[in-house]
């Protein structure tokens, strides 16, 4: 920690630019979608492949597609105050759904695409959804599987019906169909949407968002339109984000922050957002569309750069040479060139060469050519990554946000970028620190409540509308804020040395071998480890070694894998031993997981956070084993397959030991 | 599920009759008759060796049998080239792949459509006008089977990068790429595993489902024809022994005797 602490930073509004001038009467996004389609009819908006080409469609043309879509589901019986699930990837029509519902006062609910019947059934029965617009076949199989158990679930409407046609239920209904049934409606009542849209206010529900519910069941976090409509404004005000952006969204829609980039932001810069093809495309899509702001979790940012290094390992020599030296160079003076900081002359004139021959084909690869902004949050980002990216000259930010404050809390500002803050609160956003070292922050973006669920919102929210983030965390006297983990999983090994789990989980899941750690510690004697192999890195580099196996299991098992994964834990005890707080939480244990972690095990939320407390049971056996003086430890467990079957998983996992290092008191000091 | 949708099986679209082949003296197929009904399912099994491969060969036209004919849409013939076979409205797949292993996979697709293509060389080297309108509508072809077959994301990827299971679905693509009344699928998920196996049953019924394309296959995978076929004829030896629906077939002495095994 360096020099004064600060307990409480506020940071004041920006407040000038073209959108807020444009928007000033546009106190809901019905009303936003009206003033973009009279300042930028002809700018496009949304993107989506339609028979692999590219189709846009223009502000003017959403417009009209939304305004048939809400009259279409007013006419379907969707009246003020009902709720509508939105089921699907990202695509346009599901977008022009949210606005639509906020169009005629019913409150939008995205929900994960991914998730298993069970967990959309909690969602639509909690929200109480009368109506669900579902994308295909997929989503409405998983519908149709609950909708006996909710009957609340009145109508599902679905955008492509492949493989529907024998479906012969009264209640589905197509979407051209409801987009016809609003074309007919606005035949005989042209004024509907306006007079629709004019009877909101800013204060109105604007989307229900559930959280991934790390801890227990996910909890409804209603947003108004102010909430959204404040938060997207400061933030383009900051960046200066303009209507001549390009985005893609390929984040799950039900995600708070796909929420704001992708609908919030958008609507208020009046920027185009483009929906990836299918999953598998993303990385096809990033390349053709050049997006110029671009949002990944450090899990994608760290795909990517895993994806270049392995095809650089079987790249040419000569190639391998001037990568290794240009990015060397680039790891040196990229970053400050990026921040504006002063670099000597040859240092800039090698850097454009580097350019020339390795940056920008390497960005353009990538598709970060145009990128002028992009964002990692959600979890911390290895610094190796985070400079990697960097020195390439893309322009990577850390931001700390929540659903609760509809995203924004803490911005890094240009210029003040460093891998191991979250950066100072953003504008309008005041933070302060309790004396427990829990984070409360106060802005314009802080959530209405939790739906239905008032126990919660006032356990969460005080009544000077301070909102509790439950992370621990504390100012730098930059004024940057740094977070170090969940503020109730900060505990305490039993000789009372501090044990942060999550600090030290991702300092393992920095290299690239380690995709998932899970660390145990507290009340025990010593610190220990679950540790998932990351199967393409492992599973490349056993090539290169000429190592044979089967499976992911068996790979998992092998002797030379512990033996690399130990050299890992050791690298990370011997950074641990530098910091006198942490020393004492080195791994004593540890294991390699015979399966992944997975969300449909209920092992990870929808976001891939660890549930701690269910690994902690389900792999009870395994703990018992780290904290015992066993060699091996015996294990069984169900898994969930992709099509929702269940099987046995048995297991016989060795532990290893691992080397601690005595406190480094040399080192301690930088 | 083959039979809950509103789709009907029609009159019979192929007939084969005494059908016998040889190669020297091995007989692959002696005096074969049955027939394939529009818009069903129709699948072949029996051990190594009992000439399944052989009679899709004949139907396509790869191999000419030396006696029998073979009845399509009404038209009987004994012989005929595979090219007039594709005309005519019969593509097929092959037990080991037979792609253009350098092209792309949306290169390959396109291939099934050659036969559809009016324009000679010269025009679509020119690449205007008329050429250009029907690389567009074959182009919008190919790319709906892309769609179909959900494998976007390796359009652009030589089919020699790709694993296994994803060849086999291209290589429907191709099949599926000529519009074909009849397809012949041989062997479609050999050497794949379970999940893979549960995707190409799907596409193979929502190609059947969709399009009303009339498929026949063979498959060594029992679960996988009792589940899928609407009818399934029994070779073995090169003679047909059995001819039903699977729960007939199932049940037939001379099937389990011979095929499924003598059970104790």
């Amino acid at each position: 920690m360096d020099g004064i602490e600060r307990t409480s930073v506020a940071t004041p509004v920006i407040g000038h630019s073209r959108a807020r001038a444009r928007l000033k009467d546009a106190d809901t996004f019905p009303k936003v979608l009206i003033a973009n389609a009279r300042d930028f009819p002809d700018r496009p908006a949304s993107r989506e492949k339609s028979l692999g080409i590219w189709q846009t469609w223009t502000w003017g043309q959403v417009l009209a597609e939304t305004m048939r879509l809400a009259a279409g589901l007013h006419a379907l019986g969707a009246r003020r105050g009902d709720t509508i699930a939105i089921v699907g990837d990202n695509r346009p029509r599901l977008y022009w759904t949210m606005c639509a519902a906020q169009a005629i006062g019913c409150t939008p609910v995205p929900v994960y695409q991914d998730a298993v019947a069970a967990e959309m059934g909690f969602v639509i029965d909690n929200a109480g959804a009368r109506f669900a617009i579902a994308e295909d076949q997929e989503q409405v199989d998983k519908l149709l599987q609950i909708k006996d158990a909710h009957p609340g679930l009145e109508t599902i409407v679905f955008e492509d019906g492949r493989g529907m046609r024998h479906y012969a239920q009264p209640f589905l209904s197509s979407f051209a169909k409801v987009q016809e049934m609003g074309r007919e409606l606005l035949a005989r009542d042209p004024g509907f949407f306006e007079r629709e849209a004019a009877s909101a206010k800013g204060g109105d529900i604007a989307v229900m968002l559930y959280t991934s519910g790390t801890t227990g069941q996910p909890k409804g976090v209603v947003l108004s339109h102010t909430n959204v409509l404040a938060t997207a404004l400061n933030s383009i005000e900051l960046e200066h984000l303009t209507e001549n952006e390009e985005t893609l969204a390929y984040l799950p829609m039900a995600w708070v922050g796909d929420h704001i980039f992708s609908f919030g932001q958008s609507y208020v810069a009046g920027f185009c957002v483009g929906c990836p093809e299918s999953g598998a495309t993303v990385m096809t899509d990033l390349r053709e569309l050049g997006p110029t702001y671009f949002f990944a979790p450090p899990r994608i940012w760290e795909n990517i750069l895993t994806t270049v290094m392995i095809r650089m390992e079987d790249a040419s020599r000569v190639k391998c040479w001037l990568f290794k030296r240009f990015m060397d160079l680039a790891k040196r003076v990229g970053p400050a060139l990026l921040d504006k900081k002063p670099v000597g002359l040859l240092d800039r004139l090698l850097y454009r060469l580097g350019d020339l021959l390795v940056f920008a084909p390497l960005r353009n690869t990538l598709g970060f050519s145009r990128i002028r902004l992009a964002y990692t949050a959600g979890e911390a980002i290895g610094p190796d990554i985070f400079d990697f990216y960097r020195s390439l000259g893309v322009n990577v930010k850390q931001l700390y946000g929540m659903t609760e404050a509809a995203v924004f809390i803490c911005i890094q500002p240009d210029g003040e970028v460093k891998p191991d803050t979250v950066g100072p609160p953003a504008p309008e956003v005041e933070v302060r620190i309790e004396p427990s070292g829990e984070v409360l922050f106060r802005s314009p973006g802080v959530f209405q409540s939790y739906y239905k669920n008032d126990k919660a919102t006032a356990e969460t929210k005080t009544a000077d509308g301070w909102v509790k983030t439950g992370d621990a965390g504390f100012f730098g006297s930059d004024g940057h804020l740094r977070i170090i983990d969940r503020a109730k999983d900060v505990g305490k090994l039993a000789d009372g040395s501090l044990f942060a789990p999550k600090y030290i989980e991702n300092k393992l899941k920095f290299f690239p071998y380690i995709r998932e750690a899970v660390a145990f510690g507290a009340d025990r004697g010593f610190a220990a480890a679950f540790i998932n192999i990351d199967l393409a890195a492992v599973g490349n580099w056993a090539e290169r070694k000429g190592i044979v196996y089967g499976g992911y299991q068996e790979l998992a098992a092998h002797p030379e894998v512990y033996a690399l994964i130990q050299g890992c834990v050791e690298r990370v005890n011997r950074d641990l031993s530098r910091e006198a707080t942490l020393a004492g939480s080195q791994i004593r244990r540890f294991l390699v997981l015979h399966k992944d972690l997975d969300a449909d095990d209920g092992e990870l939320t929808r976001t891939r956070k660890v549930r701690r407390s269910f690994v902690q049971s389900r792999y009870e056996t395994l703990v018992e084993g780290l904290f015992s003086d066993a060699v091996r430890a015996h294990i069984e467990t169900e898994v969930t397959f992709e099509d929702g079957r269940k099987g046995r998983v048995e297991a016989d996992v060795a532990i290893a030991e691992a080397e601690r290092y005595p406190l480094d008191p040399l080192k301690q000091a930088s | 599920m083959t039979d809950s949708g509103g789709r009907k099986i029609g009159d019979v679209l192929l007939k084969v009759d005494n059908i016998s082949l040889a190669f020297g003296g091995v007989r692959a197929l002696n005096d074969v008759s049955f027939d394939i009904r529009a818009h069903e399912i129709r699948a072949i099994i029996g051990p190594n060796g009992a000439g399944k491969s052989s009679m899709l060969n004949v139907i396509n036209g790869f191999y000419h049998p030396q006696k029998g004919t073979i009845t399509f849409r009404d038209i009987a013939r004994t012989d005929i080239g595979p090219y007039d076979a594709a005309s005519r409205g019969i593509a097929r797949t092959f037990q080991n792949i037979a792609l253009f292993r350098g092209m792309s996979t949306l290169d390959n697709i396109m291939t099934g459509r050659l036969l559809k293509m009016k324009r000679n060389l010269l025009w679509q080297a020119l690449y205007w006008g008329p050429a250009k309108a029907e690389e567009m509508e074959h182009r919008a072809a190919a790319e709906r089977i892309i769609d179909f077959l959900e494998i976007q994301a390796i359009r652009k990827v030589p089919v020699g990068r790709l694993p296994y299971g994803l060849q086999k679905r291209v290589e429907l693509g191709r099949a599926l790429a000529s519009e074909p009344d009849l397809l012949l699928l041989d062997e479609p998920m050999a050497g794949m595993n379970v999940e893979e196996k549960e995707d190409m049953c799907r596409f193979i019924l929502d190609v059947n489902d969709e399009f009303g394309t009339t498929i026949a296959l063979i498959e060594h995978d029992m679960g996988v024809v009792m589940d899928i076929s609407d009818r399934v004829v029994v070779l073995d030896y090169g003679k047909k022994i059995a001819d039903g629906t699977p729960d007939e077939v199932r049940g037939d002495q001379a099937v389990i005797d011979a095929y499924l095994g003598v059970s104790h």
